[in-house]
Formats: structure tokens, sequence, C-alpha cells
């Protein structure tokens, strides 16, 4: 799966808060491990050289070194000058952070799962919200208010491209807020450890400009597309007969599963299994016949069922637009 | 002082006491006292620190090569994208035990086990003061040890990570036994961990010999004080969670179920209540290495001894305060984390005070290159770097970014394996003359150091730039398309010149120990008290107890009396001195080998083990440690009657 993920290329202000603020730190921190370390080549240069045997020199221990006590000191306080800047910077990147204006914000509630992100859209009008999953659109220069629960352990949202991380916990919720600058597809990752496929609980945010966003809201408002021929309804009934339905939605259908994610849009997503595969049929077809191969642990079931009913299934699927 | 201390002694008749200048048959028989007893037996018997302290470190050292192998065979996984050389089952065991082994089972014990054989040579006493406690805190750690390596052998070793984070380990996502595998462990190695801490901090204050005040301690003694210190105030918060998980799982608590009133974050700040400071704590004695050793090789006491005892002191005290700098991205109040994160910059000032005097140290001294100083010159550059990076990880709005990625992993690797496992290399190659007798090899240690130094920094510096770029930690593998491949492959590159370097040293050490140069008592001209003894240290350590002027006693000029006389050589008597001025106080009788601690250890261990299947193991395996310790603690009549034919004695 393609997207752009790198904490120090900013896409939206909060993001490029944080990357002023790591240029500041870093320049500090380098200016601090030149001046330590180049005084530590001087002193190993200057001094003498010595065996075991040479006599110790004790007299530090009757007279008091009133110069290597000046420089130490001095030292000591220019270093706390530094740390009290570095304390400066990080709690005012902390108020700007936290002054995004939230103004006409997009309301989203991620919910994480192992190992996949399910994504409720809010509206004030109940009819016109929605879900879809791994995948968020988000319309540029607009903000985004996230809610993040989860339904299980532990987990991290993070689009480093946009903004820090923050943790998904059982029993709480918590929020973020961040906003897309430029266009583009940001990849994101599940940062916290939650599990054997914690290293593939990946998503995409799709920064898109306002109409653009506009029109992807719509499409995936409605319900999913009605079988248009005879195999593609075949894949439906199949889908609704088999086990699909206990774990995925499908709106417009009688699949209402919430254990997996909601399939009403599924061909519209750019990638299959939270990241893991990109979107098309072939890759449909191998996940559902075999999902461990790809990663072993996740809840889903192998399905190994004949020839003709796979193809019925993945067409129908692939016609969810 | 010599007066008063004279007047306390007893005086037995002077063939059966000790001293520098006693006859020859007084010090054959102080040494067959304070042996060890022969064969199996004995080694099962031993209470003294010097067997327990060096077994201690082997056993430690063997943990730590294993502990690095599966560090191996993370690097080789990780080395391309897509691999599919481990699962991620087995990953995520490896890199849970590979934490779990580094943290419990090599980096605290190790300096711990350090103090153990040292301490008591570096204070001047004969043992140290809890021996048989020690054996049975030894006994604990070892198969603590065993107990989760068998588990791994099973394919039942925890695989939720060294944190273990609840309801992720609880018992609704982590069915089987092995986070109770996890949770025990860390039972046996807070047992261990607590008691040689007693030992240490009554060792240390009680022990010393006459005329070593509070301020003439050594700096490694005083870095091993506070540490045990901190230990016993922050270990007992990991108990408290890893009991209360232990709980969730076996009893059917709910402390940390969100659904039924628990709260998953209650764990997080009772783990690293604990987990904060025991970084320090592995990194402290480290601290303690550095100043021994510059000293030493400097040719000059350390610049500033006050400000560096201090420091450490602060240090300890400032290490409670940034816990929460773990908890940044859960939903803290903000307030609440620029707190934490004041206190995180602040921490670094009395690590910055101790680095500005060693380099004064150095800056005035004459310089005797050799191995150990290698290791200690490079705690300068990788420490220096990891604390800079701490400072970021301090920062909340730069921690949201690099919080559980590889980031955090080069940032921790910098700060432990700079801060304490380089210097602790370092202290290996200075004290092996003193354990074994004989010189380690300097040109194989030459290699070694180079080779770890290069290695380390080609297998960690790739991993900030992989945080950055997005990779978070605890992955088993990542996409091509991530392009996260070469550094990884860099990084594995530098893990395989470690495992070499590591296998150097081990060479080193078994040909030196063999062949090595014969050491003398002092071959580096140090100036503490361990130096003042045979190498190896006769079963006594000093066959007369000194007498202590100065902080440098090896590097000042004699003053009488030089050394205390008057101990009973057919018993096992040590001086007792005051906790602050070391004034002689009495004498203590030092407890004789006993098989009761390794028993005793045996029934501890059926009983946590037990407990992991049966709730009902707490109860009926109780019965057999309590005989064990009434055992270990009945009155000996022989024992008894010789005491106080001692103490009667005018």
């Amino acid at each position: 799966m393609k997207g752009l993920i790198h904490a120090l290329e900013p896409a939206g202000p909060q993001a490029a808060h944080i990357a002023s603020l790591w240029w500041f730190a870093l320049a500090l921190c380098a200016l601090v491990f030149v001046a330590v370390l180049g005084a530590l080549f001087v002193a190993l240069r200057r001094a003498p050289r010595a065996t075991g045997g040479t006599p110790p020199d004790v007299t530090s221990l009757h007279a008091p070194e009133p110069g290597a006590r000046r420089s130490v000191i001095g030292a000591v306080a220019l270093s706390s000058v530094g740390l009290i800047a570095l304390l400066v910077a990080s709690v005012a990147t902390d108020r700007a952070l936290a002054q995004l204006s939230l103004v006409d914000a997009i309301g989203i509630e991620v919910v994480g799962h192992q190992w996949w992100w399910d994504v409720h859209y809010d509206d004030a009008d109940p009819s016109r919200t929605f879900s879809t999953a791994n995948e968020l659109h988000i319309p540029v220069g607009r903000p985004v208010l996230l809610t993040l629960k989860s339904d299980d352990v532990i987990h991290s949202f993070w689009v480093p491209n946009l903004h820090g991380k923050k943790d998904l916990i059982p029993g709480r919720t918590t929020t973020l807020q961040l906003q897309a600058d430029k266009p583009g597809a940001y990849r994101g990752q599940c940062a916290e450890f939650c599990g054997a496929q914690h290293a593939f609980m990946a998503f995409l945010v799709i920064a898109e400009a306002p109409d653009a966003y506009q029109k992807w809201a719509e499409a995936q408002r409605k319900p999913a597309r009605e079988p248009i021929d005879p195999e593609q309804a075949r894949g439906r009934d199949l889908f609704l007969s088999g086990s699909c339905m206990l774990c995925h939605a499908i709106q417009g259908t009688p699949a209402n599963g919430r254990k997996a994610p909601d399939l009403t849009h599924l061909a519209s997503r750019t990638t299959l299994a939270a990241g893991r595969l990109a979107n098309d049929a072939g890759n449909l077809r191998d996940w559902i016949e075999d999902p461990q191969r790809f990663k072993p642990g996740v809840n889903m079931p192998a399905h190994h069922v004949p020839e003709d009913q796979i193809k019925a299934l993945v067409t129908y699927l692939r016609s969810l637009e | 002082m010599s007066a008063t201390w004279d007047s306390t002694v007893n005086h037995q008749p002077l063939d059966r006491r000790d001293g520098a200048t006693g006859a020859t048959a007084a010090t054959d028989e102080l040494e067959r006292t304070w042996s060890e007893r022969p064969g199996l037996a004995g080694w099962i018997c031993a209470v003294g620190h010097k067997s327990i302290g060096k077994r201690f470190i082997v056993t430690a050292f063997c943990f730590f090569v294993v502990a690095g192998l599966l560090a191996v065979a993370m690097r080789l996984q990780l080395a391309r994208p897509d691999s599919k050389l481990i699962g991620p089952d087995l990953y995520n065991q490896i890199f849970t035990l590979h934490g779990t082994t580094m943290m419990f089972l090599f980096a605290v014990p190790v300096m711990q086990a350090m103090a153990v054989y040292l301490v008591p040579l570096m204070i001047g006493t004969r043992n140290s003061a809890l021996p048989r406690m020690t054996a049975y805190g030894y006994w604990m750690y070892l198969f603590g040890g065993l107990m989760i390596f068998t588990a791994f052998a099973i394919d039942m070793s925890p695989d939720n990570g060294w944190f273990s984070y609840p309801p992720l380990a609880g018992p609704e996502y982590s069915s089987g036994k092995r986070s109770d595998f996890w949770a025990q462990l860390i039972t046996f190695t807070e047992v261990s961990g607590l008691i040689v801490s007693v030992d240490l901090i009554t060792t240390i204050f009680k022990l010393r010999a006459p005329g070593m005040t509070l301020a003439r301690m050594p700096l490694f003694v005083w870095a091993m004080l506070v540490t045990a210190f901190m230990i016993i105030f922050a270990m007992p918060a990991v108990m408290l969670a890893s009991t209360m998980l232990i709980m969730d799982r076996l009893v059917g608590t709910h402390f940390f179920n969100a659904a039924a009133g628990g709260d998953p974050l209650l764990w997080q700040h009772l783990f690293w209540f604990f987990g904060h400071p025991e970084v320090y704590f592995i990194f402290i004695p480290g601290l303690g290495f550095m100043s021994m050793i510059i000293a030493t090789f400097a040719r000059r006491p350390v610049f500033g001894r006050a400000a560096m005892v201090l420091s450490l002191i602060a240090t300890a005290f400032f290490s409670f305060g940034l816990w929460v700098h773990h908890m940044f991205a859960t939903n803290i109040p903000e307030v609440g984390k620029a707190f934490f994160t004041a206190m995180s910059m602040m921490i670094a000032i009395p690590t910055a005070v101790q680095i500005f005097c060693w380099i004064a140290t150095l800056w005035k001294g004459r310089l005797h290159l050799r191995t150990p100083l290698y290791f200690i010159l490079a705690f300068f550059f990788i420490l220096l770097l990891g604390g800079l990076t701490g400072l970021i990880l301090g920062a909340v709005p730069l921690d949201l970014q690099v919080h559980d990625t590889y980031f955090v992993v080069a940032h921790l690797h910098y700060v432990l394996i700079g801060g304490a496992v380089f210097p602790l290399f370092g202290a290996w190659y200075y004290w092996f003359p003193k354990i074994t007798g004989r010189m380690m090899g300097e040109r194989l240690g030459r290699w070694n150091f180079w080779l770890f130094f290069i290695g380390f920094n080609v297998a960690f510096y790739p991993m900030h730039h992989l945080g950055l770029a997005g990779m978070p930690r605890r992955v088993y593998t990542y996409g091509a398309e991530t392009g996260w491949g070469p550094l990884n492959l860099l990084s594995t590159v530098g893990g395989a010149m470690i495992a070499v370097s590591v296998l150097l040293f081990i060479v080193n050490v078994v040909k030196s120990r063999r062949h090595g140069e014969p050491a003398g008592d002092n071959p580096w001209g140090a100036a503490s008290l361990e130096w003042a003894t045979a190498s190896p240290p006769p079963a006594c350590n000093f066959r007369a107890i000194p007498v202590v002027w100065s902080e440098e006693p090896l590097w000042e000029p004699l003053r009488r009396p030089t050394h205390v006389s008057g101990l009973a050589v057919d018993s096992r008597e040590v001086v007792s001195t005051t906790v602050l001025d070391a004034q002689p106080d009495h004498r203590y009788h030092s407890p004789s080998p006993t098989p009761w601690p390794f028993i005793a250890a045996i029934a501890t261990t059926v009983m946590f083990i037990a407990s992991i299947f049966t709730p009902w193991a707490v109860v009926w395996g109780s019965i057999p440690i309590m005989i064990a310790m009434i055992a270990w603690f009945w009155p000996r009549a022989g024992e008894t009657r010789k005491q106080l034919v001692l103490e009667k004695r005018p």
C-alpha cells in the first residue's frame, strides 16, 4: 500500500508544529553533543600518558581546584538554560497543538479492533452518518475531530504526516484534532502493540479537495449497489446465506455484522485487510480463501468454496463501489 | 580511635586471633573457617559473597548471551521486508522474552551481582551482612530464569511484551498460561532483587571497615547504596501490578477490566512507577563503575566527589517523578503531562554534573589507556546521544510522534547499552584480574571494544531514522512499500558485529582465565580496598580488617593503626561499625554455610510455579516453605555455645 509516511514531512498544521519543535530540539541537542564531546576530545589529547605504575596525583584531596570547579559550574548552568529553552518550546508547541480551531470540524469516530479500523462518519442528521473501514477521507483545509475508542485491547492511532499518535483505550474515549493542508494519501499504522497482527494494522488517510470529498461522502452514504447481472446476484446470495454476514455488514442487505469491516463500498477502497493487500480481484479471492496466509492469527476464518462460488462472491464484492 | 578500638576487641590467646602479622597457623585456620565446604554439597551450601557473586555474574552473563541471541533472531527476521523466517506468534514471544530477560534477568541482577562480589571487598569486610538470604535470592533468581526459558522451550513463553499491558495480557485476549509465566517471573525476580537490596544496604551501613565514613565510601558503593534503596521503593509497585494481573487471570478479579469497572491505565501507572526508576537502577551502578575506573586510569581522584554523590541521590529522587512520560499518548490531562516533561528535563542535570566532573577528571589527569578505559570513554559518546534523544522523548509533542517507534528502540539501547553495558564490560576487564588473579588479553580486548562500539552504532543509529519514517516497534515484519528495508538490513549487519564482539569477549575470558598474565594484588595501581588483598582474594578477604583514613586508601600514606586485629580465627566474626562514621561498634557473627536457602528456594519455586495452574498452590505450597524456613532459622546448639564463649571473653 502506497502512502506517504514520515514524521518530518508535515502535511498539516499539527505535524508542522511538531516538526518545527523537532528541528529546534535537534539543533540544541547537536550543539550540546558537539560541545561535550569536543571538551572530552581536548581533555584526552592534552592529558599526559601514564601507566599503572605512575604515582597517583592526590593533591586534589587536600587542595581545592577552583578552575575545574568554575568550568563545571558554568557548563551545568549553560545546560540548565538549554533545558529550560527546550521546556518552554515544548509547552508552547503543546499550546499551539491545542489551539487548532474546531469550527466546522468533521467528526469521525474510529474504533480499534484486532486488527482493523472501524470508521464512522458523524453527522447532525442521523440518516447521513455512514461507516467504512481502514480508510479515512478528509477534505483539505478543514479540521477533523477524531473520537477514538477500542473494542478490545489498546491500540494507537498514528498518521505521522498529519499528527502524533493517540491511544485507543478500552473504557475510555480519547480525541485527536488534525487537519490536512496538502492533498495526498497518508499512511497510518497502529503504534501500540496489540497482538499477533500488530504489524499489519495499517490504514490510509486520503486528503482531497473539498468537492472530491463531498462526492466521496455522498457515495458512501448510499446503500450498497444492487447486483446488475446473475453472477453478482449469485454472489450476493452466497454472501447472505453463508457465514460472511455473521461478521460483516453490507448496508441495504440483511447483512449487519459488526465484528468485521463494513463492506458496503468495499470496492471503493484502496486496500484489503487493513493495508495488508492491494484491493484487486486476485487478492480478494486469495484473502477469502486463506486469510491466515497473509495475516496469521487474524480472526477471519478460511473459506474453501467451489470455484464457481468463489468467483461469484468476488464478482459481487468487486461490484460494491 | 585505636585506643577505643583495642579495648573493645576480644582478647583471645594470640594464636586464635587474626591480624596482618599473625602466625601462619592462625592465617590457615582463618582461611579454613571462611572456606566453602568442598564438593557439590559445598556448592549448594555456599554463603560466601564471592562464591555467590561469581555464580550470580556468570548466570546473568548467560542470560545476556541468550537474550542477545534472541535479538539476533529478530534482526535476521527484520533484515528484509515481508520475511517469512519467523512467524508472528514466535516473533512476539521472542521480543517479549528478549526484553524481559534483558531487563529482569540481566540488567538489574548483573549490577547487584557485581555488588555482591565487590562491595564487601571495597568496604573491607569478610562477607555480606545477610549471606544466607543472598544465597536464597540467587537461587530464586536462577530458578525464575530457568522457569521462563523452560516455558519458551515448550512454546508457552509470554508474548505480550516486557510491559505486558492489559487487556492484551488479561484473561480475555491472552488465553493459555503464557502471561501467567511472565507475571510469575516478575515475582521471582522481585523476591531476588528485594532480598539482595536489603543485603547490600545492611552490608554497606553496618560492615564498613573502621574509619570508612560515608564521606570516604567508594563511589561504586555509593551508587549501589542508592540503587538498593531505589529497588526497595520501586519494586513493590510492579509486584502489586503483576499480582493484580495474575489475580485477574486466575481468580477472576477485574482490576484492569474496563467493562467491569477496572482500568487498563491503572496497570500503566503501576508498571511505569516501577519501570522508569528501573532504567535508573540499571544506569546508576554504571555510573559507579565509571567513577571507579576513571579515577584509576586518570591516576587521580574523581573531581567533585560530593557533587557526584549528590547527583546520584538526585537522579534517584527525580527518577520516581517521570513515569508518565511513557503514557503521553493516553488521555492524561495536558497540565499533568507538562509537569512530567519538566521532570524529564530536570533529571538530565545530575547526569550532566557527573559527565562534566568526569571530563574535568580526565582533563587534569594522566591517562593510562587500557581496555577498561576504552569502554568507559564509549559511554560519553553513546550515553550522551541516548540522553539527548531522551530529552526529545520527554517533550510531549515530540514524544507523540516518536513514541512506540524504532526511535525509542534506538534511544533505549543507546541509554542502556551506553549507560550500563559499556561500563559493565569495562568493569569486567577492570575487575577480572581481582576475581581470577589473571589479566585479560589486551589485544582481544581492543578487538572486542572496537567491534562492539562500531557494531553498536551501525545497529542502532539507523533506528532513529526508521522511527521518524514511521516504523512502529514490535512489528514482526513490514511491507516493502514502506521503504524501511535498507536501514533494517544495515541494522542487522551491526547486530552481527555485536554478536562477534561478545564472542571475542568470551574467548578472551576463557583464554585469560587459564593463560592470562598473573595480575598481582593491584595491577592497575588503583586506590580502593579490594586491591589491598590478594588476587583472587582469600576466603576471608583480608587477613586483617583494614582501618581506613582516606577516601583513596591505597593512594595515601599509611596511618596507624593500619588494621584491626583480634577477631576470632575459628569462628566467622566480622566487625560491625556505626552507620555514619564507621566507628567500631561490635563483633558480628556471620552465618555459616547451610543448604536451607537452597531448599527454601526450591520450595518457593514449587509454590510459585504451581500457583500458575491452581490458586490452591498458594495454600499447600506455603507449608514446605514454612518448614524450610524454620529449619533455616532454628538455632544450632553448637554454634550458640561457641558464640556465647566468644561473647563472654573479656
